[in-house]
């Protein structure tokens, strides 16, 4: 650990922990509170990375996550940002992106050719013949790039929480801290988040050596941290901004979902580097970075340095360095020392010459940084007949700032170029958003403290409802941080803009040239801040360029869109917990107890039959053999259910039905049939009469929600006098279902189940086990049947008593597959199965489910009376030839006619009542009304014949469903 | 993800209602031409719009007033206003 330094007031180091971990095999040692970076560089492996495209050596630069020079891999972890990334023991890494070992990569030779790639050099060189680019294309895959991906990850998955507060601060530095403490002060709920893993911001690293910062920094923590009203959350990423303050903060436990009634933005801004040839060497870091190196994590950077300024805060890095004991050779200032204030004047002291209106004009090193070649610099161009060489192994730039403005952005914020300051801010901002300190312009701690002060008094006022008017302006600094063209052409280039993605000033300068002279199109040609660090460092001066090519302004070249995430967030965060919520019926234990396999029906749990998974077809037989033969009963509980009330209510069912439903005799039922404007069917149930102003409606079990939601919309659109209360969860239901149904029945329940009182499509109320019940006669799988509709909390007696008095006739529970089976074989439809989003009830074969004549209105009418004629396509029956043995074909396989697609089966099943395989398919024109065969194409790609038929397949008379077989035979 | 404020029971987040769509009259009698609009054309200019929205947990249907180029919930339209009486 040679480069590490004594201990520091504010680093973030546990020294009594030594974590142990191995890089590129080599065993390394670290302390709790490093970063992989920082444990790296205090053990002199100042090479970190090799860039995207050249393969350049590459080292810290922002230690802020703006950069992503260092990018690891560790075991199915790709992409590991080492710079903030916490040190953990025995991690093993690697450097991602190379060829052979970091230092001695292979592929550094693409950098020496690097003048044949330039940008897009792949669309024009490899897009003629078009059949070799995927050869091309995987070679430059692997040769760019990032992390490898192990696809055999396995699932990982982190809870998200819910927050709320009156107040978000984001960034927990001098001004973020001011602000929260002022809101607090107003009796507001406040959250202060920042990514960070201690709270400080650059009051802990920019300003650690600054004696007036120290009792600042002391008071704000403290009383942050003590304050009743005030949550901090260190460690925190407000990842971005949603409608109304919705920002997901992605924490080490996962992800809160932040609802704030205002939000802060405190975020700071992002050190901009230089543009000189080789600003990308190791060695050449942002003086911020540096700053952060030393105060952080007690790493000394280099030992011999230039720091390169247009701002005081390079004076501040200046003095720091050589707090950390070192050499800082000279100051190269970009403009004129003498209004750099304090901090310059204490240099001075110091015997460090300042070398004034200079620039860096070029680094020099191969693997690591050995020197720089500084001269005049005029604004634009070097003169180089004065340039002279410096020997350093450091060079800190501090040229200029962007603002961490992206959430302003994304809530809407305008933001513009001020000259003053050289520097983007914001301008106008959206309702309930407020911003401060160096994001605003305020760079003095001062100014800083004071912004932070009117932001929180502004959000605080603006929460009570009585706004103040906007002083975004108030403490702004009245000097530039930021120097307007921090950027110098070279012939030999390799002066980079971005880093992530190797683009040169050239790069840049060429695309504007090629026609791409908007900064969205410049952006996506030649992919500047389209890297892992989206333009952290590198939009600024892409921006500066564009500005300068086209003669355009800041403001009139604009920026481009900044998008969640503010950085990447971990899929597994986002994914959070699976949350799906089943319902499951009062019977479920009985059917878990019986052997039933469950299956999801909506949002419900079903039985789909009773019996071992490996004899599946035979228990579906048995279940369908019992209804035909016996008796069977299934669990119908997830029907919706729906009690419509009121001296309305005929008309309501009437307007939302196809069939009139007003004049249905009391103790009788109708089949519903609900359909769109468009006339597509939608659900479908029964109606039953109860009283004169009281019916109750059945639907389907996936539709229920849906159709409550349409009838209440009705009520109101419609100004009716009906109530309706959903009686889907309170209520259970059973179908009842065999030829020996009634007998069953009759020694339990005092209703009359005669033929002549209690008819097909009858409802009755009464007692049935003793339980008040409603029961009604239905048809659905073909046989006598009476769905018996109960409160749930009986369900399960009547139940047991209907399977143990049941048991002589061979009654058996059956499940949904049966059930299907049943009523395929009636050739009743099920609606979102045999229909789809086009289906109306005239290609469903239901012309008698719309009463266009006798009904006035209905909804959906007026298009079913435009679509009777006509009908492009019509449900079938169809049976696969007796004796066929092939390949079956199965639901969505398509019917094909004379080589086109001409329907497709939407049912099929093995009929038991048939012996054959039966089935229902929706057969285009003229097919379907034709007498010829169709064909099916199953997935081997051959095609089988179907015979077309007539439905029901089945008992086409409904005779069993209406008497009792028993009785007449 | 967006706050509602609800007339009757207050901040609500978006996620408890369900979207109706624009409010709407069927045209009783129309051609086919402005039937045939009326079901398959929707307007998609910003503007102000009056929507339904459906609460779920309370059951209730709400008439919206919302500037969809602000994305703003200005006021809450009287349900008599959009009231219209079917052919029976």
């Amino acid at each position: 650990m040679t480069s590490r330094l004594d201990p520091q007031p504010l680093e973030w180091l546990d020294r009594s922990q030594t974590l142990s971990f191995e890089f590129e095999g080599k065993r390394y040692t670290g302390f709790a509170g490093d970063s992989i970076s920082s444990a790296l560089l205090a053990c002199d492996q100042t090479l970190l990375g090799r860039s995207f495209k050249y393969h350049r050596p590459r080292g810290a630069v922002t230690l802020a996550n703006h950069d992503v020079n260092a990018l690891f891999q560790s075991g199915e972890e790709p992409n590991i940002r080492g710079d903030v990334t916490p040190l953990a023991a025995g991690m093993s890494l690697t450097a991602c992106n190379v060829n052979g070992s970091l230092a001695k990569d292979k592929d550094q030779i693409i950098g020496k050719i690097s003048r044949f790639l330039p940008v897009g050099f792949y669309y024009k060189a490899f897009h003629k013949p078009k059949k070799l680019f995927p050869m091309w294309e995987k070679i430059i895959r692997e040769k760019a790039g990032l992390g490898t991906i192990d696809t055999r990850w396995d699932v990982r998955r982190k809870a998200k929480t819910y927050g709320f507060c009156d107040l978000l601060v984001i960034g927990a530095g001098a001004s973020g801290m001011q602000a929260a403490l002022s809101a607090a002060e107003q009796g507001l709920d406040v959250v202060i988040a920042d990514e960070n893993p201690h709270i400080g911001g650059s009051l802990d690293y920019q300003l650690v050596n600054d004696t007036r910062a120290a009792s600042v920094r002391t008071g704000l923590k403290q009383k942050v941290q003590n304050h009743a009203n005030i949550r901090v959350l260190p460690g925190h990423l407000a990842c971005g901004w949603y409608t109304d303050h919705y920002v997901p903060l992605l924490g080490p436990d996962g992800i809160i979902k932040m609802r704030a009634r205002a939000v802060i933005s405190a975020t700071g801004v992002m050190e901009q580097p230089a543009v000189f040839r080789n600003n990308d060497l190791p060695g050449v870091m942002m003086a911020s970075g540096a700053q952060r190196l030393v105060a952080r994590y007690a790493v000394k950077p280099g030992q011999r340095a230039v720091v390169l300024t247009a701002n005081s805060e390079g004076y501040r890095a200046a003095l720091d360095m050589l707090k950390a004991g070192i050499d800082v050779t000279a100051v190269i200032d970009m403009g004129k020392a003498g209004n750099r204030g304090a901090w310059a004047d204490e240099l001075k002291t110091k015997n460090v010459s300042v070398l004034e209106g200079h620039m860096v004009y070029e680094a020099k090193g191969k693997q690591a940084l050995t020197g720089v070649v500084v001269a005049p610099f005029d604004g634009s161009k070097c003169d180089l007949s004065k340039a002279r060489e410096i020997d350093v192994d450091l060079l800190l730039m501090s040229v200029g700032w962007a603002p961490a403005a992206q959430l302003l952005y994304q809530a809407g914020s305008r933001l513009g170029y001020d000259a003053t300051l050289e520097q983007i801010l914001p301008q106008e901002l959206p309702s309930g958003i407020f911003a401060c300190g160096r994001l605003n312009g305020a760079f003095t701690l001062e100014q800083r403290l004071a912004d932070g002060a009117r932001a929180g008094a502004e959000a605080a006022a603006f929460i009570k409802g009585e706004p103040l008017p906007a002083a975004l302006a108030a403490c702004r600094d009245s000097e530039a941080h930021s120097n307007p063209w921090p950027i110098v052409d070279h012939p030999k280039g390799k002066n980079f803009v971005d880093y992530d993605e190797d683009l040169q000033l050239k790069d840049l300068v060429n695309a504007a040239k090629e026609g791409f002279d908007n900064i969205e199109l410049m952006k996506r040609f030649s992919t500047v801040g389209m890297g892992p660090s989206q333009g952290k460092h590198a939009n600024m001066n892409g921006i500066r360029v564009l500005a300068a090519v086209t003669g355009r302004t800041i403001d009139q070249t604009g920026s481009t869109t900044a998008r969640p995430m503010f950085h990447p967030v971990p899929v597994q965060a986002l994914a959070g917990r699976r949350f799906r919520p089943e319902r499951l019926t009062a019977l479920h234990q009985w059917h878990l107890d019986n052997g039933a396999q469950m299956m999801e029906a909506g949002v419900w749990m079903r039985p789909e039959f009773y019996g071992r998974p490996e004899e599946r077809a035979q228990a579906i037989l048995r279940e369908v053999q019992a209804v035909r033969t016996g008796l069977g009963l299934i669990d119908v509980s997830t029907l919706g259910k729906i009690e419509v009330m009121g001296p309305d209510a005929g008309k309501l069912l009437d307007g939302a039905y196809t069939m009139r439903m007003s004049n249905i005799k009391q103790d009788m039922t109708r089949y519903a049939l609900m359909v769109d404007e468009s006339g597509v069917i939608v659900d479908d149930g029964i109606a039953a009469r109860v009283a004169e102003d009281r019916f109750y409606v059945s639907a389907t079990t996936s539709h229920a929600d849906a159709t409550f939601r349409t009838l209440s919309r009705h009520i109101v659109e419609w100004g009716l006098d009906v109530r309706l209360v959903n009686r889907t969860g309170t209520l259970a239901a059973m179908n009842l279902a065999g030829p020996h149904a009634r007998k069953l029945l009759k020694p339990l329940t005092d209703i009359d189940l005669s033929e002549e009182n209690f008819p097909y499509l009858g409802f009755k109320e009464g007692n049935l086990c003793g339980v008040p019940v409603r029961l009604i006669r239905v048809g659905f799988v073909g046989e006598l049947g009476y769905e018996i509709h109960l409160p749930v909390e009986s369900a399960q007696q009547v139940w047991n008593t209907l399977m143990e008095k049941g048991a002589e006739y061979g009654i058996r529970p059956f499940g949904v597959e049966a059930q299907r089976v049943l009523r395929l074989e009636k050739g009743h439809i099920i609606v979102g199965q045999d229909t789809d989003g086009l289906t109306n009830p005239f290609e469903a074969n239901m012309p008698w489910a719309v009463p266009l004549k006798s009904k006035p209105w209905f909804t959906g009418k007026p298009s079913l009376a435009l679509l009777k004629e006509r009908c492009q396509r019509s449900l079938r029956g169809f049976m696969l030839p007796q004796g066929y043995s092939g390949e079956l074909p199965k639901e969505c396989h398509l019917l094909i006619d004379s080589g086109d697609i001409a329907g497709r089966i939407t049912s099929i099943a093995y009929s038991p009542s048939l012996g054959r395989y039966i089935g229902l398919a929706m057969v285009d024109q003229p097919l379907a009304g034709s007498d010829r065969l169709f064909q099916v194409r199953v997935e081997s790609g051959a095609l089988v014949p179907l015979e077309p038929c007539a439905t029901p397949f089945y008992d086409a008379e409904g005779m069993r469903q209406t008497v009792d077989l028993t009785e007449v035979a | 993800m967006k706050v509602f404020d609800c007339p009757v029971i207050g901040r609500r987040p978006i996620n408890e209602f369900d979207y109706g769509g624009e409010v709407r009259r069927p045209p009783m009698d129309a051609d086919e031409t402005t039937w045939a609009a009326y079901v398959f054309n929707r307007k998609g200019a910003p503007g102000l719009l009056r929507e339904w929205w459906y609460h779920r947990p309370t059951g209730r249907w709400y008439v919206m007033e919302r500037d969809t180029l602000k994305d703003e919930v200005l006021r809450f339209i009287d349900l008599e206003e959009v009231r219209y009486d079917i052919p029976a």
